[in-house]
């Protein structure tokens, strides 16, 4: 019981990863029907400006400029990297996707392939081939809960994700953004004709993808402090995995698909070796996904209408 | 002045000429009928007067200004509404949320408001909430708010998309087909709110429209299209007694 509870709170940390992650690559199929594969490598790019900010900002408090404790230096170090992080996103869509919005959906792709691969290899270029370790913001300490650990880092991680979601539910549901953004996964004819400028919308989709992911990879920074320029591909695969698993636009589903999918990982590593963790956990998906093809909240059919 | 002005517009797809020379004077409050037969052009007049396609030639002038060119969402939020011939509806989105969501242009809250909900923010959305819910009253579907369309019968559907269209606060208002699919309960029903909203709003209508009884009777004057061309234009009387138009048109109603 103990050891299962303990996986438990290991999955939820990893799992917060994947949502987090999930919701991006979710909203921008849900509204373009395109799948950013850059997106695992937008995660990337967060990581690494977070650390660069998160280096900044302790240089700055430590010359005495302007002293701050730890944690705010985090706070600000996930606010600031999560707006950084969004331009990202809407260059990626500007310069990658919108010249390739009526090309056929196999070239728009490739292009986030391609976007994927400039990333990774301009940041090696950038910063050279070395890992580099993000800083110890917090020091972890260790709650001994029933023989179950939990530390205060997997509880911050999981509450700011947590957070996060709830923030974009909020977002969504409420706003009028968050509405057309809905409106848009129906259809490109009408919404413009109410007034929406589809572009805008577009852009602001991403910049939404992108900060959450940047926030994902300062989280992940917090926990796995090493970061290196290819961290973002097998994450963003298994993220996107989730993303489908949860259904086309569907914040809730993408959410549980990611914790789902830290849950079979974590589980299946705890019975059987470890180096057939993925084998055995994208295989237990993989059924999944062919009892419910279209994911947990997915619509049964094209929802796109056509003038 | 005429609220809407359209002189020498023409549009082609590829090398198929699909609206020729097309012009069109709107007064304000007044209500226009466009008929023809299939394929005559009909609709793409509406995409082009909307912004969906850009005239290959030809001016668009609202209120003396050219809007021709502009993207969609600006001539929408300039006042030019419509609805489709196959009621585009958000399917999975509530009565309530689609007649909000065509506030769009007239909502100022910024990011910031909606992240963090400031009084600005919410004022402005139980302002738009409260209007929202009046015009469904108007259209006689406000007890339907909460629903989500894909669940509505056709008629209220009809509705919806009528109440959207008039949530972006148009002056002209292109109503597709508003009859299509209807039954003749139904079909009394739209008129009447075709009427309503007409007098009460003080809109220009520009209707396109099969049946030739609603067209008729809720037209001041007609236009007939044909290969894209007009060939015809007067009052009902007129437009009823042309040679061109029964032959092009109405005769062919008729036989079938």
């Amino acid at each position: 019981m103990v050891i299962f509870l303990q996986n438990l709170v290991n999955a939820l940390q990893w799992g917060s990863f994947y949502a987090l992650i999930a919701l991006g690559y979710s909203m921008v199929y849900s509204i373009l029907m395109l799948f950013n594969f850059a997106h695992g490598d937008i995660f990337m790019v967060g990581a690494y400006i977070g650390f660069g900010v998160s280096i900044g900002l302790l240089a700055l408090s430590s010359s005495g400029a302007l002293a701050m404790p730890n944690w705010l230096i985090l706070a600000l170090t996930i606010l600031f990297s999560m707006f950084l992080t969004s331009f990202v996103g809407m260059i990626v869509e500007r310069v990658g996707y919108r010249p390739l919005r009526n090309a056929p959906r196999a070239s728009a792709a490739i292009t986030g392939l391609m976007i994927g691969i400039i990333l990774e290899t301009g940041n090696l270029i950038l910063l050279g081939a070395r890992r580099v370790s993000f800083p110890s913001l917090v020091e972890t300490t260790v709650y001994n809960v029933g023989g179950v650990f939990v530390t205060n880092k997997k509880i911050m991680i999981v509450l700011v994700s947590l957070l996060l979601t709830l923030a974009l539910h909020l977002f969504v549901r409420r706003t009028k953004w968050g509405m057309a953004m809905r409106a848009m996964a129906f259809d490109f004819a009408v919404v413009p004709l109410m007034g929406v400028p589809v572009n805008t919308m577009i852009a602001l989709t991403f910049a939404i993808g992108s900060a959450l992911a940047a926030a994902a990879g300062i989280l992940f920074g917090v926990a796995y402090p090493v970061l290196d320029p290819y961290m973002g591909i097998l994450f963003g695969w298994k993220a996107f995995v989730a993303a489908i698993l949860g259904g086309r636009g569907s914040i809730l589903g993408a959410t549980l698909a990611g914790f789902l999918l830290g849950f079979t990982e974590i589980f299946v590593a705890m019975i059987f070796p470890s180096t057939l963790r993925d084998l055995i956990a994208y295989s237990i998906i993989l059924l999944i996904l062919t009892f419910r093809p279209h994911g947990f909240f997915g619509e049964p059919y094209s929802a796109r209408l056509r003038l | 002045m005429p609220i809407l002005r359209v002189h020498g517009m023409s549009h082609d797809f590829g090398g198929l000429r699909a609206v020729q020379d097309y012009r069109l004077e709107i007064e304000t409050g007044q209500i226009r009928g466009l008929i023809g037969p299939n394929g005559a052009g009909k609709t793409t007049i509406f995409n082009l007067l909307t912004g969906i396609y850009t005239p290959t030639a030809g001016e668009i002038l609202l209120d003396g200004r050219r809007i021709n060119g502009l993207p969609a969402h600006r001539i929408a939020s300039m006042g030019i509404s419509r609805t489709f011939q196959n009621l585009l509806l958000w399917r999975h989105m509530t009565v309530l949320e689609h007649v909000k969501l065509a506030h769009y242009s007239k909502i100022r809250y910024g990011l910031f408001g909606a992240f963090f909900g400031t009084p600005g923010r919410n004022r402005e959305e139980a302002e738009i909430e409260e209007k929202a819910l009046r015009l469904l009253d108007r259209m006689g579907i406000r007890h339907l708010a909460e629903q989500v369309v894909l669940n509505l019968p056709y008629g209220a559907q009809r509705r919806v998309e009528m109440a959207r269209a008039l949530a972006t606060e148009p002056r002209i208002l292109l109503l597709d087909e508003p009859t299509a699919g209807m039954n003749p309960e139904e079909l009394v029903q739209i008129m009447e709110i075709i009427r309503r909203v007409h007098g009460e709003f003080g809109l220009s209508i520009l209707l396109i429209e099969h049946r030739m009884k609603v067209v008729m009777e809720l037209c001041e004057i007609i236009q007939t299209l044909d290969f894209g061309a007009v060939i015809a234009e007067g009052t009902p009387e007129e437009i009823q007694n042309n040679p061109r138009v029964i032959d092009a048109y109405l005769g062919q109603e008729r036989r079938g």
